[in-house]
Parts: C-alpha cells; sequence; structure tokens
C-alpha cells in the first residue's frame, strides 16, 4: 500500500538523512546555545550601566553580531568555504555544514540573550552586587537563572531556525534531509521523496517547539 | 559606627556640554553603633546617592566614608566585598530572585560567604522564624503579599549577621498597615541585635515611629540633623516644616484656623506644642480655672516616636486682651510651645 502511494521512497535512506539532520541540528544547538550565551552576556556586561561597562569592545561585539546576524545564510556558506576546508579538512558530510550552521546561528541567538539578559530587573543585580557577590556569582546564579525562560525560548526558535539552515546546507553538499529532498526529490522529479522529507522537517520543528514551550512555562515562576 | 566626612558625588549629565550634577555635597554626618538614623528628603534629594556609598555601590567623588572600621571609599575588590557582607540593604521593590524559593532567596548571601549546605539551612531556618514567615519557604516571590515579600528581603539583609542595615525606601512600595508591621520588625531587629539601622524615606511618618535621630536632605546637602523629638519641636528650616506637618497637621487644619479667625476676629488662635512629659499634664483645665477666657479645642493630635511622645494642639482663646496674654505666659511657663496664629 504505502509503497505504491510512495514508489520512490527509500526509506533506509530516509532515516539515515533524518539521523544526519538530527545530528546537524544537535550539535549547532549545544553550540549556538554556549556561544550564544558568552557573545550575549559579553554585549550584555559591557553595555552601558553595567558591571563591565567597556565601549570599545561592546561596539566591536556588537558590530560583530550585526554583520553575521544580517547575511543570508546560503550566502555565509558560500562565504565561508574557506574557513570550512580549513577547519573541517572538507566540505562535504554533516561535519562540513556545522561551522556555518554556528556562525549563522550564534550572533542571532546571542541578540536574543541580550534582549532577555536586559528584562531582569537591575534592582535584583543591585542586591546581588550589595550582598557582595563577584561576577562569576552574579552570571551563574542571578543572570543565567533569571533570565532562563527567556534563553530557553530563544534557543527554541533559534533550533527551529537551524533545522531550515541544515536543509539549505543540505543543498550544497552537507547531506541530511534537506539534502535528499533537493537531489532525489526534486532533480529527479520525485515528489513522493520531496513530501516525506518536509513531513520529518515539519515533525522535527514541532517536537523542538514542544519541548521548548514546555521548559519555558515550566521554569517561569514569575 | 559611621562616619562620612564631606562626602560629594557628581554626575556627568549626558548633554554635550559636559555639566555636573552635584548628587550629594559635602555631607558629614556619624551614625553610632546600634542607632537607627533616618534619612528624610524629597526625590532628588540625593538621599539614595547618598545611602549607596554606604555599601559602595556608589564611591564618592570627594571625602571618606568610614563604616564598621572600614573605609568603604577606598578598598576594592575582595575586601569590599568582605565589607559587604556586613553592610547589607534592603531595597523599596524587594529585589528578590523570582527564579529562587524564599528558603533560597534567604540562603543566596550565605552562598556568596561560603556558609556550607547544613549550616545555611539550620540558619534560613532561624531568619523564617525570626521574620515571621513559618509556612511560606517552598514559595516563590511571585506568590506573596509586599509586606512578606520584605520580610523575605529583611531575613536574606540578616543572613551574614550584619553590622548595619541600608533600608532603600524600604516601606514606600508597601500600604500603611503593612509599612507599620515591618516597622515594628526593623525595630525588633534593631533591639535585638543590637543593628544600626539607616534608612531614607520621604515619609516623616517612617521617622517618627522609628528613628533616633534624624538628617533632612535638600538637594544634596544636610539642611538639619538632630534627635527626632528636638526636630519635632523646633524645625529650622522650610522643607523640615514641611516634613513635620506631614504628621502633626491634616490637611484640614488650615482650613479650620481659618473659618475661625473669620469667625472670631477678637480671640487668638493658638499651637500648642508638646514634647515628651509636658504632653500628660492637664494644661487645659488648668488655663480654664486660672483665667477668665473661652477655650475651643480646634485640632489635635499626639505623636509617638522613639524617645517620647510629641503632639500638637490648636486652640481658640477669647476674653480680655490682659488676660490672653497672662495666659500665654502661663502656658509657656509649663514648658508648651506656644504659637500665635495671626490673621494674614
Amino acid at each position: 500500500m504505502i509503497e505504491e502511494l510512495l514508489p520512490n521512497v527509500d526509506w533506509e535512506e530516509m532515516i539515515e538523512a533524518t539521523y544526519e539532520t538530527l545530528y546537524m541540528t544537535g550539535i549547532s544547538i549545544v553550540a549556538t546555545f554556549i556561544l550564544g550565551i558568552v557573545l550575549g552576556l559579553v554585549l550584555f556586561l559591557t553595555s552601558k550601566g553595567n558591571i563591565w561597562e567597556n565601549r570599545p569592545v561592546n561596539v566591536v561585539i556588537s558590530a560583530f553580531v550585526n554583520i553575521f546576524r544580517s547575511i543570508p545564510f546560503i550566502i555565509l556558506i558560500v562565504l565561508l568555504i574557506p574557513f570550512t576546508r580549513a577547519v573541517m579538512g572538507s566540505m562535504i558530510g554533516e561535519n562540513a555544514a556545522l561551522p556555518a550552521l554556528i556562525i549563522g546561528a550564534a550572533p542571532f541567538y546571542a541578540r536574543m540573550v541580550e534582549i532577555g539578559l536586559r528584562e531582569i530587573d537591575k534592582g535584583v543585580i543591585e542586591a546581588s552586587r550589595s550582598m557582595g557577590a563577584t561576577i562569576n556569582t552574579i552570571i551563574w546564579k542571578v543572570l543565567i537563572p533569571e533570565s532562563l525562560p527567556a534563553l530557553i525560548s530563544g534557543i527554541t526558535v533559534t533550533a527551529i531556525a537551524l533545522v531550515g539552515y541544515t536543509a539549505m546546507a543540505g543543498v550544497i553538499g552537507a547531506g541530511g534531509l534537506g539534502n535528499l529532498a533537493y537531489l532525489d526529490g526534486y532533480q529527479r522529479g520525485q515528489n513522493d521523496v520531496t513530501l516525506i522529507a518536509t513531513i520529518i522537517i515539519l515533525l522535527i520543528v514541532f517536537i523542538i517547539q514542544i519541548i521548548g514551550d514546555f521548559f519555558t512555562t515550566k521554569l517561569d515562576k514569575r | 559606627m559611621i562616619t562620612l566626612s564631606q562626602i560629594s558625588k557628581s554626575f556627568r549629565t549626558g548633554l554635550a556640554q559636559g555639566g555636573l550634577i552635584k548628587a550629594v555635597d559635602n555631607v558629614s554626618m556619624k551614625i553610632d553603633q546600634g542607632e537607627i538614623f533616618g534619612i528624610i528628603g524629597y526625590s532628588g534629594a540625593g538621599k539614595s546617592t547618598l545611602i549607596r556609598m554606604l555599601n559602595g555601590l556608589e564611591t564618592p567623588t570627594d571625602g571618606s566614608v568610614m563604616v564598621a572600621g572600614r573605609e568603604i571609599s577606598k578598598i576594592k575588590g575582595t575586601e569590599l566585598r568582605k565589607a559587604r557582607q556586613e553592610i547589607s540593604m534592603i531595597f523599596q521593590h524587594f529585589n528578590l530572585l523570582w527564579s529562587r524559593t524564599v528558603s533560597d532567596n534567604i540562603a543566596f548571601p550565605l552562598e556568596i560567604a561560603g556558609v556550607s549546605k547544613t549550616e545555611a539551612k539550620k540558619r534560613v531556618n532561624e531568619l523564617i522564624k525570626l521574620v515571621g514567615l513559618e509556612g511560606r519557604e517552598d514559595a516563590y516571590p511571585s506568590q506573596l503579599s509586599g509586606g512578606q515579600k520584605q520580610r523575605v528581603g529583611i531575613a536574606r539583609a540578616l543572613a551574614n549577621n550584619p553590622k548595619v542595615l541600608l533600608c532603600d525606601e524600604a516601606t514606600s512600595a508597601l500600604d500603611p498597615q503593612t509599612t507599620d508591621s515591618i516597622l515594628e520588625l526593623l525595630v525588633d531587629i534593631n533591639k535585638r541585635l543590637g543593628l544600626t539601622i539607616v534608612l531614607i524615606t520621604h515619609e516623616m511618618h517612617v521617622i517618627r515611629k522609628i528613628c533616633h535621630r534624624v538628617a533632612v536632605m535638600e538637594s544634596g546637602q544636610v539642611v538639619e540633623q538632630g534627635p527626632v523629638l528636638d526636630v519635632f519641636r523646633n524645625p529650622a528650616q522650610p522643607i523640615t516644616k514641611r516634613f513635620v506637618q506631614q504628621v502633626t497637621e491634616p490637611e484640614e487644619t488650615k482650613e479650620t484656623i481659618e473659618h475661625l479667625l473669620e469667625r472670631f476676629p477678637e480671640g487668638r488662635v493658638i499651637q500648642l506644642t508638646f514634647v515628651g512629659e509636658s504632653t500628660e499634664s492637664p494644661l487645659i483645665t488648668q488655663l480654664v480655672r486660672s483665667f477668665k477666657l473661652d477655650v475651643n479645642i480646634v485640632q489635635g493630635r499626639i505623636s509617638q516616636t522613639q524617645h517620647g511622645s510629641y503632639g500638637t494642639l490648636f486652640i481658640h482663646i477669647d476674653g480680655a486682651q490682659a488676660e490672653m496674654d497672662q495666659a500665654i505666659q502661663y502656658i509657656k511657663e509649663q514648658q508648651v510651645g506656644v504659637e500665635v496664629i495671626s490673621h494674614d
């Protein structure tokens, strides 16, 4: 029955491609989460009136974030080819997609982290300072816990964008569902392959959204 | 315990002209161990900046700040952080961590000080009892009322056994009844722990209720300071008079007096000020018995302060001129402040 409806779908290939997509998305979410929080913290802490107020550092990081956030992802991949070759040694395969995915998503997420941190009541930071907290303590015990719902909902949005990015990276040889849909689906005119790949991508997106929403609500005690 | 010597603090305004605003201007004061010291002023008077210089959240442009034997205005880094554990602070908007329960909020300064988990737990339980929050240990701040939040703030501030407690408009966001219960808690803590308390406020009610001494601030300067009763008795500056009126003269008094002055152009309206023991002597009875006068009580109020009571009474007297003069002389002899309010 299924074979008749979807004559061209090779399920083994499909599972393999799903795995590749999940792998690229998973690794880049983790890296983006860490890098984005670090960048976001530096952006926040060096901004005017904050603990590390430092205009030059803030301007440089801000410019870096804005530039990489603005370049369309498909162009960013192309621009980063020499860098990717140098770091990963190849342009083919899931790992080759990672540098572009992370560099494309981390600045985007860093801005969301910064916005989340700015929403923390300044008085709470002042109170922590008045108790003799070190910057380290303020970061780990005040800034991150107090902005956690925003950090989680931000990474959810970023993760969904990343799923889309992996599909684009797939087109230029990174593997995964995007690659399958483009090569086997589009170029060979097998619409059923494209359809199934799309459905799987949608499922991945829905699952990410559900997990993200669950944690955002659970963690928010405001 | 606290000595401020000629401290000033200027802020650069955002304008291109590079204008400077003097938030605090050459302030000196001494606050003793175990004292409750109040600083009153309208918003923008510089009191917030002043109190923040006591724990180094702001550094003075000039002058020195000594608290508990440390020169707060000089020290930095670890030493300043250590000092801050002995100078805690509570805030108008409580500034609790919403992500932590009541217990965990109170435990936060203990974590900062590196107290072991078991010891911290014991201390948190003591503090919860001290501020009367039994049963609310596992609640989150969003589930508490304003008064309960401030109790958490106080417990948190007391966690590391500080020597000084700074109160930044600690009751300004609370309703009158809750304000009183928080003020009572502060007095209780002051008596029980011998803690020095410095508070800033714009409400004379707070000063009257708990402070031993008061400083009045206006545009960055301390224009008047002294024991609360003295300031209530003889407010020297116009701004101080206005603050004292907040608690002694209800709004309607002025209208009542004007009305009386109109109705009895003959007599005199007199404001009597009683301080301490004189509030208990039967002055009016004496007045009516000894002089041929009609005495009419217009308005009166007695306020309790930490060092005795303070009261004002407005009366209208009518009779022969000489009789009235003698009566006023008599009142003066009773150590009661007299002020004849005239037509104007």
